[in-house]
C-alpha cells in the first residue's frame, strides 16, 4: 500500500469519519439517524464554552484530575534503562481511565435529553465507570457483558449492581467483550427513541472513535504538562496497552505530532502470536465489524475468530481505526505481550512499586521491562497506568495458587 | 436493465397480487437439506427467495437467526459455498428472483470485484446488506449496480421524510420496510402503522415496497400485504426448521417439509390479502 505521510497525524477523521481507509460508518439504517443526531450533539458541544466548564468541573471534583505523573524509582532500577514515569490513571474514581470518557459521554446524553444508558463492557471498568455516573446522574443503565467475563470479573459485577445497574449476562457468541457490543447494539435498534449507547473505546461508527479519542485526550494533554513542569521538556517515549485502544490514544493523540516521541502500543498475546491470542494488528487484517473498518482477527471467510487474553478488558478481535491507520502509516509500533508476560508484571509492579496494576496495563509494564533496559539513563519513558489491580486479584490469585501448586 | 427481481414484480403486479418473500439461511442446518429446502420454496408459494449469509456477528439479528447462521457455519458453510447453493438451484428455476442477505465482512474479505462477477454468473439478482447504509454507498451498493445487481435497501421507521431520498437514491429491486425498530424475530408489526409508513414512502419512489420483521403468521401476513407490495417472513421459517432438528441439530425427514408447510400457509395468507385489497 502507498502510504502518503500526511502534515499532521493529528487531524483526522475526514467528514465521513475515515481514517485513511479505516473507520467509516458500517451500521443498520434504524441506527443512522442517532448517529448523525449524535455527530451533531457533539460538534454543538464542542463549540459550547459551558459544556467544558462544566465537564472540568467534574474531571477535578468527581473524577479527581489530574492523575498524578509518578516517578517509578525502583521498576527504573531494577531495569537499569530508561527513567519510567507511570501516568497514574488507576486513581481516577472507579480505577481506570474509563471514567473520562464516560463523563463526557453522559454529559452529552444529558443534552440530548436521552435518560436510558446502554453500554458494553469486558473487564468491567467501562461497565462500573458508566453505572457510577448514571448513579451520580440519576440516569437508568444497563450494561452488556460477556457471560464468561462476568464470571472472571465477579466484584466488578457486583459493583455495578450496587450501583444500580443492571447487568445483563450474554449468552451469545463467544461470550465475551465483542458478542456484548452486539447485544448492546441490538438494544439501540431496539431502543432507538429514548437510548443512549456509551461505547468504551476508541472504536464503533464515526463520530465515537473520535469523540472517545477526545474524551481520553485529557490523559495526554495531562502528561505533556506534567513532563514539562518535574524535566523541563517532551517524554522520549510512551507506552500503553490496547484492547480497542482508548487509554493509548488518549495518552497518544496529543503526541503525535512531536516526532522526536516513540509511541508503543502492547497489543495482548494470550497463549502466544501462534495460538489463541487477541493482538488484531499482530494477527489480523483489515475488514469491517461493529460499524467500523479497521484490524480484525478473523478466517479466510471474513468470519470472526475468537480473540483469547488474561485480561477480559483486552479479550476483543478487534482495535480502534485510527489505531490501525497509526499502524499502517508507521507512527505507532504496536507490539505485543503474551499472558505469561503481563502475570510477570503484574507482579514485579506490585512488588517494587506497591502498586497492583489491572491485568491491562500490566501489558504494558511487560514492555516496558523489555524496552526499558535497552535505553540510556536519561531517556524518559511514560507508560499508562489505565487501571488498578483490584479486580484481577481473586483470578490472579487463582492461577498463581494454581502454578505454585 | 431488467433483472428477474423487476420482472417478478412485473408480474404480480399484473396479477393484482402481494409478493411473498420468504427468508431462509443458507447452509442451515446443513448445504444439501438446505438446497432441497430452497429448491421446494417456489413450489410452495414463494415468490422471492432471500438467502442469508451465515455471519458470526449478526448485529440486527435475533436469537432464532443468529442460531441459524450458527449451525450452518458448523456445518462448513462459506461465502463460496452459499454462491454454489445458487448455482444448484437455478439448474431448475431460471425466474424465482434470488436476494442474498447479510452483513458486509464475508464480502468484503471475498473481494468486492470477484463476489460480484461471482455471485451475478451463478444467478443471483440482489443484495440486501445490513451494516452499508447509503453513507457507504462507494464500497459495494454502487459497484453492484455497475455489476446489474439490484441493491435493496433497508427503510425504518427512524428514516424520515428529510433522510427517505438519500435511502432511496440508489436503491432498485425493491424497498424493504423493516416494520419495527429492532431485531428480526421481535415484537408483530401493527399493520396500520405499516400502512401508513408504505404510503410515506411510496411519496418518493415507484418501487416496489415489501414488508418485514415481525410477520409470523398468516393473519400478519394477510394483513400487512394488503397494505403493501410484498410480506417478509424470516425468523418464523427459521424456527420451523429448527423446531424440525434432532436433538444434535442435523436434519431430520420432516425438516424440509416444516419449512415448505408453513411456506404454503403464508403463502395462502399473502394471497388472501389480494381479495381483502380488492
Amino acid at each position: 500500500m502507498n502510504v502518503v505521510k500526511p502534515n499532521s497525524y493529528r487531524s483526522g477523521p475526514d467528514e465521513r469519519g475515515h481514517f485513511g481507509i479505516f473507520g467509516g460508518r458500517f451500521v443498520a439504517e434504524t441506527l443512522m439517524p442517532l448517529i448523525l443526531d449524535l455527530e451533531k450533539a457533539y460538534t454543538e458541544a464542542k463549540a459550547d464554552p459551558a459544556f467544558q466548564i462544566e465537564m472540568n468541573g467534574y474531571l477535578k471534583n468527581y473524577v479527581g484530575r489530574p492523575s498524578p505523573l509518578y516517578f517509578a524509582e525502583r521498576l527504573t532500577e531494577h531495569l537499569g534503562g530508561a527513567k519510567i514515569y507511570l501516568k497514574r490513571e488507576e486513581l481516577n474514581h472507579t480505577g481506570s481511565h474509563k471514567v473520562n470518557n464516560v463523563l463526557g459521554q453522559i454529559m452529552l446524553a444529558r443534552r440530548m435529553g436521552k435518560k436510558r444508558i446502554i453500554a458494553e463492557t469486558g473487564a468491567g471498568q467501562h461497565g462500573v465507570a458508566t453505572a457510577t455516573l448514571c448513579a451520580r446522574f440519576g440516569l437508568e443503565c444497563i450494561v452488556y457483558m460477556g457471560a464468561v467475563d462476568v464470571e472472571r470479573q465477579q466484584p466488578n459485577v457486583i459493583r455495578m449492581e450496587m450501583l444500580g445497574a443492571t447487568v445483563v449476562p450474554v449468552q451469545s457468541g463467544t461470550r465475551t467483550l465483542k458478542d456484548a457490543m452486539n447485544e448492546a447494539l441490538r438494544d439501540w435498534v431496539t431502543n432507538v427513541h429514548n437510548t443512549f449507547y456509551c461505547i468504551g473505546t476508541v472504536a464503533g461508527p464515526h463520530p465515537y472513535p473520535t469523540l472517545v479519542r477526545d474524551f481520553q485526550s485529557i490523559i495526554g494533554n495531562e502528561t505533556k504538562a506534567q513532563m514539562q513542569e518535574i524535566e523541563g521538556r517532551l517524554p522520549d517515549s510512551l507506552v500503553a496497552c490496547i484492547g480497542g485502544g482508548s487509554n493509548a490514544m488518549g495518552l497518544f493523540h496529543p503526541f503525535l505530532d512531536d516526532s522526536t516521541v516513540e509511541i508503543f502500543g502492547v497489543e495482548a498475546a494470550g497463549h502466544g502470536l501462534t495460538q489463541l491470542h487477541a493482538a488484531s494488528i499482530a494477527g489480523g487484517r483489515p475488514g469491517v465489524l461493529h460499524g467500523n473498518r479497521t484490524y480484525l482477527l478473523m478466517d479466510a471467510d471474513g468470519q470472526i475468530t475468537d480473540a483469547h487474553s488474561i485480561s477480559a478488558g483486552l479479550d476483543y478481535p478487534g482495535i480502534g481505526p485510527e489505531h490501525s491507520w497509526l499502524h499502517e502509516i508507521g507512527r505507532v509500533n504496536y507490539l505485543s505481550a503474551t499472558d505469561d508476560e503481563a502475570l510477570a508484571a503484574f507482579q514485579l509492579l506490585s512488588k517494587l512499586e506497591g502498586i497492583i496494576p489491572a491485568l491491562e496495563p500490566a501489558h504494558a509494564i511487560a514492555k516496558v521491562m523489555e524496552l526499558a533496559p535497552k535505553r540510556t539513563k536519561d531517556h524518559l519513558m511514560v507508560v499508562n497506568l489505565s487501571g488498578r489491580g483490584d479486580k484481577d486479584v481473586p483470578q490472579v490469585g487463582d492461577i498463581l495458587r494454581g502454578k505454585s501448586k | 436493465m431488467t433483472t428477474r427481481i423487476d420482472t417478478r414484480f412485473a408480474e404480480l403486479k399484473k396479477a393484482g397480487r402481494a409478493a411473498f418473500v420468504t427468508f431462509v439461511m443458507a447452509g442451515d442446518p446443513d448445504p444439501a437439506t438446505s438446497l432441497e429446502i430452497i429448491k421446494a420454496l417456489p413450489k410452495a408459494g414463494a415468490d422471492v427467495i432471500e438467502l442469508g449469509m451465515p455471519f458470526t456477528d449478526p448485529m440486527a439479528d435475533g436469537p432464532s437467526i443468529q442460531a441459524a447462521g450458527l449451525r450452518a457455519l458448523k456445518a462448513g458453510m462459506t461465502l463460496k459455498k452459499t454462491l454454489e447453493l445458487v448455482r444448484g438451484f437455478r439448474k431448475d428455476d431460471n425466474t424465482t428472483p434470488i436476494v442474498l442477505m447479510g452483513y458486509y465482512n464475508p464480502i468484503y474479505i471475498y473481494g468486492v470485484d470477484k463476489f460480484l462477477v461471482d455471485a451475478k454468473s451463478a444467478g443471483i439478482d440482489g443484495l440486501i446488506i445490513v451494516d452499508l447504509p447509503p453513507e457507504e454507498d462507494d464500497e459495494l451498493c454502487l459497484p453492484a449496480m455497475k455489476a446489474g445487481l439490484n441493491f435493496i435497501r433497508l427503510a425504518t421507521p427512524t428514516t424520515d421524510d428529510k433522510r427517505l431520498p438519500a435511502v432511496l437514491a440508489n436503491t432498485s429491486g425493491f424497498v424493504y420496510y423493516v416494520s419495527i425498530t429492532g431485531i428480526t424475530g421481535a415484537a408483530a408489526a401493527d399493520s396500520t402503522a405499516v400502512g401508513e409508513a408504505v404510503a410515506r414512502i411510496k411519496r418518493h419512489t415507484k418501487l416496489p415496497v415489501c414488508v418485514g420483521f415481525g410477520i409470523r403468521t398468516p393473519e400478519t401476513a394477510r394483513s400487512i400485504a394488503s397494505h403493501a407490495n410484498g410480506a417478509v417472513v424470516g425468523t418464523a421459517l427459521v424456527d420451523a426448521l429448527k423446531n424440525s432438528l434432532d436433538a444434535d441439530g442435523h436434519a431430520t425427514g420432516k425438516t424440509v417439509n416444516a419449512v415448505t408447510e408453513l411456506t404454503a400457509a403464508l403463502a395462502q395468507g399473502v394471497k388472501g390479502a389480494q381479495q381483502a385489497a380488492e
